[in-house]
């Protein structure tokens, strides 16, 4: 334990996908005190992080969740998961890629779904991707090169809040800042991001897919035959298109604004083959804005691992992967899951009322630093160290770049990472389904 | 009773990400999220005020929240609630066969609700996952 008090620069946020990595935390014996240079959402999580958590695992009995022991908890945890017929694994984005390792050996073990918060919200990003291809690039790019950048269907002022700043505001090798670079936004509200642009279209909802057809059109030069679409002026649409065909290095910056509407993965398909067109004439890219600061990350180890890189069924013994089959908002629809596991993430707050309704048909296991609305209808609950705060692991921003989280403070007594407590329910379902434990 | 036909979004807000670290069993977090941001105009057209009571309802369900006049404005016809439990009890597990539900963009009607109530947490989701 720090007994002392000591600033630590260069703090990794595990808040959002940007997981800006200029923080300077101080820490007094052992507990944080303060935070600079984060956003507001990143300085309300490191001061707060410790509030009202459970310091033992919980157990449901009588319909009522009671303090357990570890071992207990390990023990039901495992019994649940070994006795399932088809367990869906789920969450990951909140966590390191080493407890994702774990949690797919795991889904491997128990015959079930590996599932990550992917799912409900750049799996359409995903598919098109497959479809098209993605032009893509790191942060470092950006900032030295791009003298345009489009947000579309995002709002990073609340979303992601220093990703303008560190992007499009600062200053870069070949860009003097913001002066240096034209900033446009699509989305169906003023947002405060949209008061910050040079342009902002404000499109119809659901208007996304013919928006970026007609984008297409403007980008190769035919003409555009209605005078509004979408809910904007032709001619805006051609000044834009000019604007992108004529800067010198363009990224469009895009969030579930395009993926969680109407088209869904149709609109990725457009918006990705839009930037494939603009790189006829210029330099472009396209990045989605990654919600959770370790959901690139999952993708990835997911995709290492079993070739795909989210709803991944390991329940025949290989990797099959058919989204609207074996994502976790169809499983549950179908009623075909019995249990669940769900890791640093609260699905009851993040499903549709009906996909939550199924869930708590069926015991869950909940491995969460937080209580959480899943807390509150799981069988087990295992309170873990917070990533990036009490304890390290492996990440990747939204672009790519892996990066290495370190401890600030250490975690509370008795409390363990993600990682080791999927471990030892991984021991204890090879126990029970009669394998060799590996160590 | 005056009701007024609007375009559902759900989405992330600075507030309810700033409330959520802080604890998902917060008055705070509910305070947060438990909202529907209307235009202001449309909130003059349903002659409702900020913090009143409102029922937002789909095809999927309806949801009490407090009105709150949107700093994100102007957005006439679009309604945008926080995501979290409030929102989801109005949103389909529909994916059409993509895996994604639609979070956004759904066609809802509001009303003022003056006299029901916002649940707390605890009580939401009880109501979520009561069997049909």
């Amino acid at each position: 334990m720090r007994m002392t008090k000591e600033v630590i620069p260069n703090v990794i946020c595990t808040f959002c996908g940007a997981t800006c990595d200029d923080l300077q935390v101080t820490v007094e014996n052992g507990k944080v005190q303060s935070s600079r240079s984060g956003c507001a959402i990143s300085l309300a999580k490191l001061m707060e992080y410790n509030r009202d958590r459970h310091l033992t695992p919980l157990m449901k009995k009588n319909g009522e969740l009671h303090e357990a022991s570890y071992q207990q908890a390990v023990s039901r945890a495992a019994e649940i998961l070994a006795n399932a017929k088809y367990p869906i694994l789920y969450g990951w984005s909140s966590t390191s890629c080493e407890a994702t390792k774990v949690g797919i050996e795991l889904t491997e073990w128990v015959g079930g779904v590996i599932d990550n918060t992917t799912t409900v919200c750049h799996g359409p990003t995903l598919l098109g991707v497959h479809d098209i291809g993605e032009v893509s690039c790191t942060f470092g790019e950006v900032r030295q090169r791009a003298d345009l950048i489009v947000y579309w269907g995002s709002n990073p002022i609340h979303s992601h809040p220093h990703h303008m700043q560190r992007l499009a505001i600062r200053k870069g090798r070949f860009r003097g800042g913001r002066k240096d670079r034209k900033i446009v936004v699509v989305d169906v509200r003023k947002t405060d991001t949209a008061k910050l642009a040079d342009h902002f279209l404000q499109i119809t909802p659901n208007g996304d897919y013919d928006l970026l057809c007609a984008f297409r059109m403007a980008v190769r030069g035919d003409e555009l035959e209605q005078d509004v679409i979408a809910g904007v002026p032709a001619d805006k649409i051609e000044e834009i298109a000019d604007l992108m065909v004529s800067c010198g290095f363009g990224i469009l910056f895009f969030g579930v604004g395009l993926t969680m509407t109407s088209g869904k993965h149709r609109n990725i398909d457009v918006a990705l083959s839009l930037v494939r067109d603009l790189n006829a004439r210029t330099k472009f890219l396209i990045m989605p804005m990654r919600g959770w600061y370790n959901v690139a990350g999952a993708n990835q180890v997911t995709a290492w691992v079993t070739g795909f890189p989210y709803a991944v069924d390991l329940s025949q013994g290989y990797p099959r992967y058919n989204p609207g089959d074996t994502t976790v908002i169809d499983i549950l629809s179908r009623g075909d899951s019995d249990a669940a596991l769900v890791v640093a993430s609260d699905p009851v707050s993040n499903f549709p009322v009906e996909a939550t309704r199924r869930l708590a048909q069926i015991p869950i296991v909940t491995i969460d630093p937080r209580p959480s609305a899943t807390g509150l209808i799981s069988e087990v609950v295992f309170p873990s160290a917070i990533v990036g705060i009490e304890t390290g692991g492996s990440i990747y921003r939204m672009d790519g770049v892996a990066l290495k989280t370190k401890p600030v403070v250490p975690p509370p007594p008795g409390i363990r990472p993600d990682v080791e407590i999927l471990r030892d329910i991984l021991r204890e379902v090879k126990k029970l389904k009669g394998g060799q434990t590996l160590e | 009773m005056l009701s007024l036909r609007v375009t559902l979004l759900s989405g992330r807000s600075l507030s309810q990400a700033r409330a959520k670290v802080s604890g998902k069993l917060s008055d705070k977090y509910a305070r947060s999220v438990a909202i529907c941001e209307l235009d202001p105009d449309d909130m003059k057209s349903l002659g409702i005020s900020p913090d009143q009571k409102i029922k937002v309802s789909t095809s999927t369900g309806s949801v009490v929240v407090r009105a709150v006049a949107s700093s994100q404005a102007p957005h006439r016809g679009v309604a945008f609630i926080p995501y979290g439990p409030w929102a989801n009890m109005v949103l389909s597990s529909e994916t059409q066969g993509t895996g994604m539900p639609t979070f956004k963009g759904v066609e809802a009607e509001v009303t003022p609700a003056p006299n029901e109530e916002v649940l707390d947490l605890p009580h939401l989701v009880a109501e979520m996952t009561r069997r049909t």
